[in-house]
This record gives structure tokens, sequence and C-alpha cells, in this order.
């Protein structure tokens, strides 16, 4: 009997480890049979959840959908505007703005492009059903759409909104004629993702791949790619693995550990570029008192918040060797932050430079502002959303802990981190924000505003940070229609909130791609992994 | 043996609804799913309206009871990620995992009980010696070390295997399989080498533990003294009475291999349902991951009921929903 | 004259040259634990002894202060080898304590559930179902979400989701006891319940429970390592060797192998040590196998 298992068991292994053989065989036969020269494969970091491009609004989503669809603005690598599916747009009064059309136009159907579709898709907008997050917050500025003729359209704004033009890079457009009576589920079967841009759709797995094919009659002339599939890879080592063992021909989001010997390795190119993401810390400022998790060293409550205290932010500031964290713990992969955004970005000021790293310095200002021996906090963070989060968290408590505050970390997943930070019930938050409009006055609004859910104003401002001019100086910008002394008065707000030290701004994440040898990809701010951004090297 | 089924079909039942209630209020206790899923430029009325659009706003009684009203129908809500049936989502992935953890299974079974059974019988011997020793490696190491060891070497070193993903499946009844396919094989292969190991040391050790005892019992020398050959002796009587844990642990085991193979998913982006667990509880989409274990469950009440069964035609001694101090 | 059983246990026991290896190994670990503070040249949960600027360092390099680390340091400047002392103390311990929770709450629960039949058993065993259904990843993180971090949560944690293997196994083996005649002479007898149980049945149950445990000390110290790969177990300023081996888990394929390699080296060690003692206990114990 066992003889007959073991038997059984050995012609089984054999039989396995031919058919490994051959399995391997026969895939790079089947390489070089069905799959072309032209054909690729990218490794993503993060799932994307559907097809339908107005049902989520979050960036893996975004970049996928914009192979497929178009928007009337569209940002270069730069987050700067260039024309899209509109060709010029001006605002020819305070609440009006003309846009005018691309001509010669087809959806992947072959149907004509008109203003017909974009007056249906703002409509469409607002009601998707379901949606977690949506696009409406971009329409809700327009009032009334008025369609002059079949490539020029224009929209009426109750309010002079500056930023129609950003609101509009966000927002796809989709066919009316498909989209009337779509639901997500169609876009998600790939009945309904009909789209204008250069690849069209072919399969879309939840949770596990894209893939698209070239649409042979784009605008925009010829990609190099005949079919790209997009392979979610969420585990980092995964990831580096795949493009190692040559499954994918690009990563994005290279884990920061690989980095060093992918770059001397010349079977592999890696690009990078400076994000519009900033890692930054909020300071629980909305109690009198100890805010949360802050307390005097013997366990007392402290009968002052010490974080209302402008010497007390720029000491923590100050104890921070932004330095070390960028080479050591990112590995070069950022870079030290003054402000909200990379000086590249509109409104945001040259003269602002990051806090010089001054442990002894830190210290006598904390002495100065009443606490000679510091006191103990426990510093919060999350382990599985930004790069290197957790990590970052660690150094942070060692450079704090430098300057005679007694410090714990606690480090959690962001399921259950950001509903417990939005609650306020942290009081040092290590955060992260990406401004996905490119210009750092919305981000101050969202995240250094006085709190004021009903004005939209500091929605995100966890640290409940107040200054009333502050507040002034960024609304009167905020509604400044001239682009020019829009930036002048953003830059001044910039600088005020910031040596007030509003939060404390730690580095700007630098993203990075690594694609096989002979090819090279144009590296975006906004992180979005583009198939039309990858080009083989000629 | 009829009432015995209606009783644990009855229980089953119970047990569903229990678990589902758990659930709700546990992703209730952990944190808000609109906060992991907003855009963090949203406004408050955007935040708002996603709040009711996912039926948040309700007090989470009523989304329970809400759940219910569908259950009862087969419809176990939307995905929040997602927006498509959750069930649909879950089942949809099934077959993925369902063929990794039986791959796992059956490559454990395959060689564990064998080698078991050589351990066990020539225990003093260096076959014996290795067959053990090898067996405590395989099961501390932990699965996603040996996981990323593997892939370093079979897929990045050696080029045999890909690294990750299912490749062609083929149908087979209208289910996508990989068995059936050279290159669904080869990608199959270290994932569920990397599920199997653990259940595979414990196989060893089990079988052998058994044997070991089951040597020694009368019954096994008055087989012997009746002449009966090596093989029959070992291969019948023996391997018969040495089953009955071994068959609970099978069970037992196959149900632990579907929940650990989230990890191997992972690392293997083997697109199947503890991947999307994962994902699913990271993101707070509470609608799949009551889906989840809602079939889970039912999938576990049905093993659990088939090992009683095997159970008792094994053991003759062992009957079914009797009470304390036997009975005739 | 005659032998103490103490003695008679002991000579057993060390027929094995390789039970006696697994001992010694598993005397030094279990020695090393305790010893820690002592034996380590930092401590690695201190957060102002920590520099990150001596991170990453290879096994015998220098600090910039002078320091030779041993084993190398991990990326936030901890040292390995201190950090593996300390690791295995809390390993160990999580290990040890959530399974002797766990085996005591599944023993009493399946042999109940044996014993009584009926609707306990039903109950018990219903319950055994739900929890065994459920993920442990879920448990920890609604755990988590509720209590917060630390030592002694994840040891609830593991212990919730262990508990219900010993009790099913339990069950079984006392299932097939029960109908046994000496649990039919024992009742005639009209010996208490729960003499009965505990004092006649649970001897006979024992071996099978015992490979079962030897396992799962295993086991758990593996499960407590995948919770930290998922960043649900361990606070990351008080590594156990599980966080220890997910966190150089980034590092392996660059190079820095000695940040997973060693915490894993002296994972397999423990975990060996355990079961080689433990597999010679079990066959000297066994009643069936007096030879």
């Amino acid at each position: 009997m066992i003889r007959t298992m073991m038997l059984f068991g050995m012609t089984l292994l054999i039989s396995l480890s031919v058919s490994a053989q051959t399995g391997a065989t026969s895939t790079t036969k089947n390489a070089t049979s069905t799959t072309k020269a032209r054909d690729i494969s990218i490794g993503l970091q993060a799932a994307i959840t559907s097809m339908d491009p107005h049902y989520h609004n979050v960036g893996p989503n975004n970049a996928m959908l914009r192979h497929v669809f178009e928007t009337l603005v569209k940002t270069d690598d730069n987050q700067k505007f260039t024309p899209g599916l509109a060709l010029s747009w001006r605002a020819i009064n305070d609440l009006t703005w003309e846009f005018k059309l691309r001509q010669n136009v087809r959806w992947h159907d072959g149907s004509p492009f008109t203003a017909e579709d974009i007056a249906f898709t703002l409509k469409r907008v607002p009601n998707v059903p379901n949606s977690p997050s949506s696009f409406a917050t971009f329409t809700r500025a327009i009032v009334d759409i008025k369609i002059i003729n079949p490539h020029t359209i224009q929209f009426s704004t109750a309010t002079p909104h500056v930023l129609l033009p950003s609101d509009l890079s966000t927002v796809m457009i989709v066919s009316k004629k498909i989209g009337e009576k779509a639901t997500t589920e169609d876009y998600n079967a790939g009945r309904a993702a009909i789209g204008t841009g250069a690849y069209k759709f072919q399969e879309y797995s939840p949770n596990q791949r894209v893939v698209l094919k070239a649409n042979y009659g784009y605008w925009g002339g010829e990609e190099p790619w005949d079919v790209v599939t997009f392979k979610m890879l969420t585990n980092p080592a995964a990831r580096v693995a795949a493009l190692l063992s040559g499954d994918v021909q690009m990563i994005e989001t290279v884990p920061t550990a690989d980095i060093a010997k992918l770059s001397k390795d010349p079977k592999y190119n890696i690009v990078d570029k400076i994000s519009n993401r900033v890692i930054y810390v909020h300071l629980n400022q909305s109690t009198e008192k100890s805010p949360p998790f802050v307390f005097a060293k013997d366990g007392k409550q402290l009968d002052k918040n010490p974080f209302r205290d402008v010497r007390v932010r720029r000491a923590l500031s100050m104890a921070i060797n932004r330095d070390a964290i960028v080479s050591r713990v990112m590995e070069g992969k950022a870079q030290s932050a003054a402000q909200l955004l990379p000086t590249i970005f509109y409104g945001t000021s040259k003269k602002l430079t990051p806090m010089k790293f001054d442990a002894e310095g830190a210290k006598k200002l904390l002495a100065e502002a009443g606490y000679p021996n510091g006191f103990a906090m426990t510093i919060h963070g999350p382990n599985n959303r930004y790069i290197n989060d957790a990590n970052i968290a660690q150094a942070l408590a060692q450079m704090v802990s430098r300057i005679g505050i007694d410090v714990k970390v606690e480090t959690m997943p962001s399921a259950v981190y950001f509903t417990r930070a939005t609650k306020l019930e942290f009081g040092y938050m290590l955060l992260g924000w990406g401004t996905e409009s490119g210009e750092q006055g919305s981000a101050m609004r969202s995240l250094l505003a006085t709190f004021d859910a009903a004005k939209g104003m500091g929605v995100t401002n966890r640290g409940r940070y107040t200054n009333p001019a502050f507040d002034k100086l960024l609304a009167e910008a905020l509604v400044t229609m001239d682009d020019k002394k829009r930036e002048v008065a953003i830059i001044r707000a910039a600088e005020m909130v910031m040596d007030d030290v509003g939060l404390i701004p730690l580095h700007y994440e630098v993203s990075t791609w690594a694609a096989a040898k002979g090819l090279k990809y144009t590296a975006r701010t906004d992180q979005y992994t583009l198939a039309m951004g990858l080009k083989p090297i000629k | 043996m009829f009432t015995y089924f209606i009783h644990r079909l009855t229980q089953s039942g119970v047990v569903l609804l229990v678990m589902s209630l758990i659930v709700f209020l546990g992703v209730f206790a952990i944190g808000n799913p609109v906060e992991m899923l907003i855009n963090p430029q949203a406004d408050e009325v955007e935040r708002a309206r996603a709040t009711i659009a996912l039926g948040l706003d309700k007090p989470i009684i009523e989304q329970y009871w809400i759940f219910l009203k569908g259950a009862v129908t087969g419809d176990l809500g939307k995905s929040f990620v997602y927006g498509t049936s959750a069930l649909d989502l879950i089942m949809s992935k099934m077959p993925a995992t369902l063929e990794l953890a039986f791959s796992a299974m059956v490559i454990a079974v395959l060689f564990g009980i064998p080698l078991g059974m050589i351990a066990g019988l020539k225990p003093d011997s260096l076959i014996g010696r290795s067959i053990m020793a090898i067996s405590i490696i395989g099961f501390s190491l932990p699965t996603f070390w040996v996981g990323l060891i593997l892939i370093m070497f079979f897929a990045v070193q050696l080029g045999w295997l890909p690294s990750n993903g299912r490749g062609e499946t083929t149908l087979l009844f209208g289910i996508p399989v990989s068995f059936l396919s050279a290159d669904g094989l080869s990608h199959l292969m270290m994932p569920a080498l990397n599920l199997a190991l653990f259940k595979l040391s414990l196989l060893i050790r089990l079988t052998r533990a058994q044997v070991r005892e089951t040597i020694l019992q009368d019954y096994i020398k008055f087989a012997r003294a009746k002449g009966l050959s090596n093989t029959r002796v070992i291969g019948v009587h023996m391997l018969k009475n040495i089953m009955i844990p071994i068959v609970t642990v099978i069970g037992l085991e196959f149900g632990s291999v579907i929940a650990f193979a989230i990890v191997t998913e992972s690392i293997f982006a083997w697109p199947g349902t503890g991947k999307l667990l994962i994902d699913s509880i990271n993101q707070l989409d509470r609608p799949v991951i009551v889906a989840y274990l809602m079939v889970i469950v039912t999938l576990f009440v049905f093993i659990n009921f088939a090992v009683d069964i095997i159970y008792s035609w094994l053991d003759p001694r062992v009957r079914l929903g009797t009470t304390a101090g036997g009975g005739h | 004259m005659v032998e103490s059983p103490l003695k008679r246990f002991w000579l057993e026991f060390a027929e094995s040259k390789l039970a006696l290896v697994g001992l010694g190994l598993l005397l030094l670990v279990v020695f090393v634990a305790l010893a820690a503070p002592w034996l380590s040249p930092q401590n690695p949960f201190d957060l102002s002894q920590l520099d990150l600027l001596d991170g990453k360092l290879a096994p015998g390099e220098k600090s910039m202060a002078g320091k030779t680390f041993l084993l190398g340091t991990d990326d936030q400047g901890r040292d390995m080898l201190s950090g593996i002392f300390y690791g295995l103390r809390t390993s160990l311990g999580v290990g040890v304590l959530s399974t002797v929770f766990a085996l005591s709450i599944g023993l009493v629960f399946g042999m109940l559930a044996a014993y009584f039949g009926g609707w306990v058993d039903t109950l018990i065993m219903r319950v055994v179902d739900i929890q065994l259904s459920f993920p442990a990843i879920l448990i920890a993180l609604i755990l988590l979400a509720v209590f917060g971090q630390g030592v002694d949560k994840v040891i609830i944690a593991l212990v919730t989701v262990q508990w219900a293997y010993y009790a099913r196994t339990v069950r079984a083996a006392a299932l097939v006891e029960r109908q046994k005649e000496y649990v039919e002479a024992a009742t005639v007898l009209a010996l208490s319940q729960t003499r009965i149980v505990f004092r006649h049945m649970l001897p006979n149950c024992l071996p099978p429970l015992i490979v079962v445990a030897t396992v799962q000390v295993a086991h758990a110290i593996s499960l407590e390592a995948t919770l930290s790969f998922l960043g649900l177990g361990m606070p990351v300023t008080e590594p156990s060797l599980g966080l220890l081996i997910s966190n150089g888990f980034t590092y392996l394929m660059s190079g820095k192998y000695w940040i997973s390699f060693y915490p894993g080296l002296a994972l397999l060690i423990t975990v060996m040590s355990i079961n080689l003692v433990a597999d010679q206990l079990r066959d000297v114990m066994n009643p069936r196998l007096k030879r």
C-alpha cells in the first residue's frame, strides 16, 4: 500500500516538474507568437476599482481611465494645463467661461464628439449611484451650460470661480449616446467604456488586471504599443520580483529599499520626479488643556495646550533632522519641505526654506515657552498608507526624544487611523496630502483655514489651527480672478502661515518608476502611470 | 439520520446570523468606510452625499436589518469600493482560491501521509530522521518568508516559473481552472507549494505519531500472527485506524488553508478571495467582508458535516447525535 | 532498587540524542530570553538609544561613535543582536502564553462537548465553527481598533484564533474515549462526572493534543509574525522576532539580508528546539508506546 503510494507520488512529482519545464518553454513560445514586441505589461501598486470615470475619485482609477477617456483640460507631466478635448478657454466675464472644443475627434465607436457629450457628462457626474467619492465637488460651481455651436460651449457660475479650468481637468467626458442608458456595471463590463482616448477597453478583472488595446485612429497620433496589460501588484516585494523576472516591463512606486540596487543595474532604468504629495505633521490645537496623548512627564494633564504656543510648534519643527529622514528613511527619494508644494508649482514661495535642524535651539525654545523639562506625548501615524510611513514615525520619535520629550509611537492600519484622526483623537499626527489641483491655494484652504464645514473651509484641518489674519488673506486670494495677482496673494498667505508653523511640513515624496532597458518613462508630478508616457528608446 | 441533517442545517443558519452580526458591529467599531474611500479634497457636502449613498447615515441596527432583508433573497449588498454585487465579486474569485487551497491540500496529503508513514515505521533510520527534520523546518518558517524565497529562487534567479498571477485559465464545466494548461500549472506551482508546506509538515508529524502508536497495538500483532502480509496489515488495518484523527485534521486544516491563503495570495498576486478580503478589510468595504464570511462559513459548515459523516463511517464506535452514558 | 519515576522519566527522555540537543538549545533560548536586558549591548526598545544615521550597517561594521555591531543594524539603527535577544523574549512569551491559554480553554470545552453531548455539544461545536471561520486578520483588526495596540492584545487575538483547534481535536479524541469500557465502568461505579472527565478521560486524550500543541506554539509565533507583517502585531518600537523579520523583508532583495536573516534563524532555532523536546516528551509520556 505504501509502495503504491510512493510510486504514485514519484510519478506525480516527475510529471509536475516536466510540465513546469514545458510550461516555461511554452510560455516563452507564447511570448513570441501571440505577444508581440509592441505589447507591454506594467505593474501597478494599487487596485483599480472601476472603469466608470465618474464613480470613484481616487488617484489609481483616475490614472487608468485617462487611457480610455479624456478631459477638456489636460495636465502635462508638471501638472500645467494643456489642451485636451478643449483647444482653448477663457473667462469672458466674472461669471462666465467659454471653451472652444477640438474638432474631428471621434469616440471609439466611430461617432463624432460634440458639445452635447459635455452637457450630458456634467449632468451625470453628481448622479452616479453608490459612488463612494464622486466628482460632484468639481461640477457644483457650474449653474448653467450654454451650447453656442457643436464646438463651443459656455459655463456660468454663481460666484467668480477661478478654478474652473482646474476643476474641469478632473472630469472625464463620456459619450451621450452610450452613457444615457449605461450604469457603472456597464462601464466595468466594457460595454459602455467608449471614450476618445489613446487606448480602447479590452478587459477588466477587479483586483487583478486591466487590458487595453491601441486606438489606431486617435487624434493625438500613434501610440508605440498595441496591447497594454496592467497588473495590480500591491505587495511591494512581489512588484519588484515581477520586474526582475521579466513578467512586467515597468513598475511604479519602486520600494525605497530596492532603489540603490536597481539604479546600479544596467538592465533597468529608474526615473523619478518630485510629486505633489507632502508628508507633514498636524498638531492638535483644538483643546484648551492637554490634547489627547499629551501629558506632563508625571502623567498629569497639562493646564495649557502646548501646541497652541508657536514656540512649541517651532521647537518641534526644529527638532526634526529632515536631511536624515530623506537620506536614511526615504533613501534619497524625497525632498525636504518648507510649505505644502514644491517650488515648481503655482502659489509657492521662493523665500521659504525647510526649517533648519537644531536640537539645542529647540530645547531652548521649549524652555522659553515654559517647558524646560519638556513633556510626554505619543506620536501617531498610519503604517500602510504613505511611503515608509511607519519608519518616518519612528524616526520622528527618535528625534523628538532628543529634545527632552518622553515619546511613544503608535502606528496602525489606515482603516483605523484616519477615522480616529478625523475625530481628533490624537495629538501629534503624521499625515500626507497630495494637491491634485497643482496650486497651493486649495491645499491651504483644506489644511490650514479655520474649520468651517458649511463654507467648505479647513475640511481636512485636523490640527484645527486657526488664524483669522491668514483666513482673511486666503479668502481674498481665492476670489482674485487675475492669475498673477492671485499668485502674489497666495504666496503672502503661505509665508504667513508657515512662519506661524500652522503645521510642520516634513518632505515631498519623490515618485519612482523602474523600466526595463530600452524603455523610458516620462515621470509625472501627479504620480500617474500612463502608457502614453512610456516609449522605447531609439 | 435525516433529523440530524435538519438539526445541522438550522444550527448553520444560526451560525450565519451570528457571524453577520459580529461583522457588522466589528466593522462599525474599526472605523468609518467613508473616511477610507472619500477623496481628501472633497468637501462636507460631498462627504454627506457619500455617506448617504453607502447607507451609512442610518443607525447600525437599521443597516443590519436592511442587510438581512436583502440576504434572504440572496442579495448581500453592493461593494462600497467596486459598486458591484458583493456576492458576485466573491463568487467570481472563489474558483481561484478553491483551486489553490485544493492543490495545496493534495500536495500535503499526497506527500505527507506516505512520508509520515515511512517516518513512523522506521523512526530511527536516516530517512526517518531526515523526514522529521525537514518537517520541522517546514512549519517553523513564516509563510510569507518562504513565499518570497521561492519567488527569488525560481522566478528571479532561475526564471523557471512566473513570479505572480494566475496565467491562462481553461474552462472546466464553465469554471475557469489553471491546472489543465501548462501555463496555468506553472503559475499554480509556487503558491500551492508555499501554502502546502505547513500542512505537509503537520500531516507528516501526525501520521508518524499515529503509526508509532498503532504499531504496538494488539490487533496488529494478531494480524501478523495470522500470517497476513505486511502490506495488508499496514495498508488496510493500520491505515483505516489512523485515518480518523488524520481526517479531522485534514478537514480542519482545509478551512485554515483557505484562511491562510490570504498571505500567499497577497505575495503571489493570486487573484483569489483572500487577496480581495485583505484589501476589503483595509478599505472597510463591509459588504464584501460580510459576503466573504457568509460564503466561508457555509463552506466550513459543509466541510465539518462531511468530516463527521466520514468519521462515523471510519469508526463504528462513534455514533452521531447520541447522549452520554451510551445508547443501544 | 526501584528508581524514582522522575529519574526513570529522565532516562527514557535522554535515550534520544537529538532530543538532548533540542533541550540544550531550548534552555539556551529561554536563558537568552530571560536575561536579555543584561546580555544586550543596547536596549532596542529605547528610542533615545537609537540613531537613524547608524541604520543598515552590515554585520561587524562600526557606527559613527565607534561601536561595533556584531550582527549589523536595521533601518532604524537598532542593533540586530539586541533586537534578536529582546525579540526572542517577546516572541517566546507571546507564543507560550497564548498556547497555554488557548489549550486550557479548548481542552475544557472540547471535553465538555464530548462528555455531555446533546445541546451542550451542539452549542460548543457551533461556536467552534464560527470561531474557525473567522480569519485571524479580521479578529486582530477588530481587537486592535477597539482596544489599541500592545502585547496583551496580540495574545488575546492569538488565543481567540487558536482555542477552537484544541476544542475540536479534544472532542474528537474524547468522543472515542467516551465509548470505551472504562468510562462505562466508572459511571457504574458512580464516580462524579468531574472525576471521570478530568482524571480518567483526560490523560488518554492528551497524546494527540500534545502533537497539536507543539505545532501550535510554532504556529502562534508564526501567526504573530504574519500579523506583524500586515501591521497588526506588536507596536513598531517593541519588535518581536516576527516584526523584525517582516521589517527586514523589504531589504531581502537588495542585499541587506541580515535584517531579516538573523531573526529568521533565531526563530527557526527556537521553534525547532521546542519541537525536538516535545517530540521526545510525547513519545515518553505516551501510555500506548510502553514497551
